[in-house]
């Protein structure tokens, strides 16, 4: 800063002397000092006597982002540690959304239970629901019928699709793309029409539970499905063409936020992160649950490891899910679509008025439940943000002694940290949309 | 589920005096070096209950020697009010329970690890020097149920606030504890 040339814009060389220029600038001076002071330690302050000179060579500064922040994508709150522009440590601070839901699920019925996990990641909640539904079927030891196990993955894969689009919709707002929001968004809004034709409801769909699913597909839900299939993969071709080869996207993207697979795997971190550094793990592959090793499709990974690596792989794993999704059409089988077993599923509405058995299980199904026999489960399945896994304790009664959702944002947001050190604050934000934070699940 | 093991359903119904030898070979092999650990096969996956002294060297172990290269999950269960559980032959219950889930990505299997903690003195050994990842989740555990992790890092709340009073999950903590003060009830009025 000796050089006024080079102290950039706005700044400008004062003559007279150093009382003129104090009068002049009395506001400024003044700020600039009351914010140096604000530096000092209270055990200076306190003490009394002169203050030492502050060293303006390594001192830092903390700032806070969040849990306000319009890009901080909920209530996330970012405790930054900066020297001037530059990030020297970050951590990130999260329990601004804890509502307290493993304790609510403690007060449930199994039967209650896909109702409040559907609302932990709000932004797929059919992978809450299975992960729920998987964990409660093994402690049953019930195995669903295959209708029903290809109609979850068709729903889970259009659930993924619909997540990682809103992901492509916000990261492009985040990073100043306005019309990528826009083009997200629309193509969402199709998929989620779908699942609200099927489930009743746009998000927290309570579709999948225990026992297979709440109803059958609607009628003529193959052309809907085809006609959902193909606008996505009209729009995924739309997002490469408008960001991939783009050099401002590029110039945010590219080598920013870079992790490496030794931290990512130390951090916890799974799902699109763990990819990007060139580590191809996907339990859809790896530890197949639904029947993902009957279908074809592809596990997208990259090297670098940077928030660009990040974008590209959840944009194609839009495509690989599309295809995953054009299967489950034309090989959905027939039969049931949940397990016709009286005391886990409840009866059809017809049965009800005929049959006081079918009355009674209903009643018995609806008020107490049914009973879990005692033991202890960990079912993980692959969430569009990584793994998530229930982990789910019973005492034979009909509520769990304990359901316990491992979030993978919650993990996810560890590895931020040593994302963000030495980036600078704008790519802080780059780096927080890169990593798909939802906050339902991080604080449940 | 995803798991190597045989699927043996119901061996936690019959309590037999000996504990049944582990089908599983990391299980095996944890038992081998931890003699008294016990083996349970819970609905097709492996877990072990190891002794709370050796749950950080369990952790060491299963990272440095048997690649198990990621702890996904720490988290505990309370075991207050349970109407029933199963007959571990070995296991001694107390009422906490902490249990961590790991993974070990070039052998593709998982285990599961339980450790028992009494309520008269809650606490374990942090594994978080061990797992980096696992940092935010025993926070968790500390904040919702009151067990420390020795040898933890930063072991503040991480879900309720600073100050709040009292551990939500564990069974005896009244959700409501805040009283509702309505308007009859102030004398002041």
């Amino acid at each position: 800063m000796t050089d006024p040339t080079l102290s950039g814009p706005g700044s400008r060389a004062l003559e007279g002397s150093p009382e003129q220029i104090a009068g002049e600038l009395r506001l400024e001076r003044q700020t600039d000092e009351g914010a140096q002071e604000l530096r000092r330690t209270k055990e200076v302050v306190l003490a009394g006597g002169p203050w030492p000179e502050l060293d303006d060579q390594d001192s830092t500064m903390l700032i806070n982002m969040g849990p306000q922040h319009p890009s901080t994508h909920g209530v996330l709150r970012i405790m930054l540690e900066l020297d001037s522009e530059v990030v020297i440590q970050a951590k990130p601070v999260v329990g601004y959304l804890h509502t307290g839901m493993e304790k609510t699920g403690e007060e449930l019925t199994y039967v209650q239970g896909a109702t409040n996990v559907t609302r932990m990641d709000y932004a797929s909640p059919l992978s809450n629901e299975l992960v729920f539904s998987l964990a409660v079927e093994n402690l049953l030891g019930v195995e669903v019928p295959p209708r029903a196990m290809w109609m979850r993955m068709m729903l889970v894969e259009l659930n993924r699709i619909s997540s990682h689009l809103l992901f492509q919709a916000t990261n492009g707002m985040d990073l100043g793309a306005v019309s990528m929001m826009l083009y997200g968004w629309r193509e969402r809004e199709e998929v989620l029409r779908f699942l609200e034709r099927v489930t009743g409801l746009r998000m927290n769909h309570n579709f999948i539970r225990p026992g297979g699913l709440a109803a059958d597909l609607t009628d003529g839900w193959q052309e809907d499905v085809l006609n959902v299939c193909d606008l996505v993969e009209e729009g995924v071709q739309d997002y490469d063409d408008l960001l991939s080869g783009n050099p401002i996207w590029l110039e945010r993207t590219v080598g920013i936020g870079k992790i490496t697979t030794e931290q990512a795997l130390a951090l916890g971190a799974t799902g699109p992160i763990l990819r990007s550094t060139g580590f191809a793990w996907d339990l859809r592959k790896s530890q197949p649950y639904l029947p993902y090793d009957e279908v074809d499709f592809d596990v997208i990974y990259t090297t670098n490891g940077d928030v660009f690596d990040r974008y590209r792989i959840r944009l194609y794993e839009i495509l690989e899910s599309v295809k995953i999704v054009r299967q489950c059409v034309d090989r959905m089988p027939l039969g049931d679509y949940r397990v016709q077993d009286l005391k886990v599923t409840p009866p059809p509405r017809a049965r009800i008025d005929e049959s006081m058995e079918a009355l009674i299980h209903h009643f018995k199904l609806f008020t107490e439940g049914f009973k879990v026999p005692p033991g202890e489960t960990y079912v993980a399945v692959e969430s569009p943000r990584g793994e998530i896994g229930c982990y789910l304790v019973s005492d034979g009664s009909g509520k769990p002694v304990r359901l316990h959702i491992r979030g993978p944002s919650f993990y996810n947001l560890q590895s931020m940290a040593p994302m963000m050190e030495g980036s600078m604050v704008a790519d802080g934000v780059a780096i927080i949309s890169s990593v798909d934070p939802i906050m339902g699940e991080v604080d449940r | 589920m995803a798991d190597d093991t045989p699927r043996e359903d119901g061996p936690e119904d019959d309590a037999e005096p000996v504990p049944a030898p582990p089908s599983d070979e990391v299980a095996a092999a944890v038992l081998e070096r931890f003699p008294d650990s016990v083996f349970h096969d819970s609905h097709g996956q492996a877990v072990v209950y190891v002794a709370r002294a050796s749950w950080y060297e369990l952790a060491r172990f299963l990272r440095d020697e048997q690649q198990f290269t990621m702890c996904l999950d720490v988290t505990a269960v309370d075991h207050l009010l349970d109407a029933g559980r199963v007959d571990i032959a070995g296991v001694d219950y107390e009422r906490f329970e902490v249990v961590a889930n790991f993974i070990s990505h070039p052998r593709n299997r998982r285990i599961r690890a339980i450790v028992q903690v009494t309520p008269a003195e809650p606490s374990v050994a942090s594994i978080t020097p061990v797992y980096p990842g696992i940092n935010f989740a025993e926070r968790e555990v500390f904040d919702l149920y009151g067990i420390a992790f020795d040898g933890h890092p930063d072991l503040t709340r991480i879900l309720m606030p600073d100050d709040w009073v009292g551990h939500p999950l564990r069974k005896d903590d009244s959700p409501a504890r805040i009283p509702v003060t309505f308007k009859e009830d102030n004398p002041s009025r």
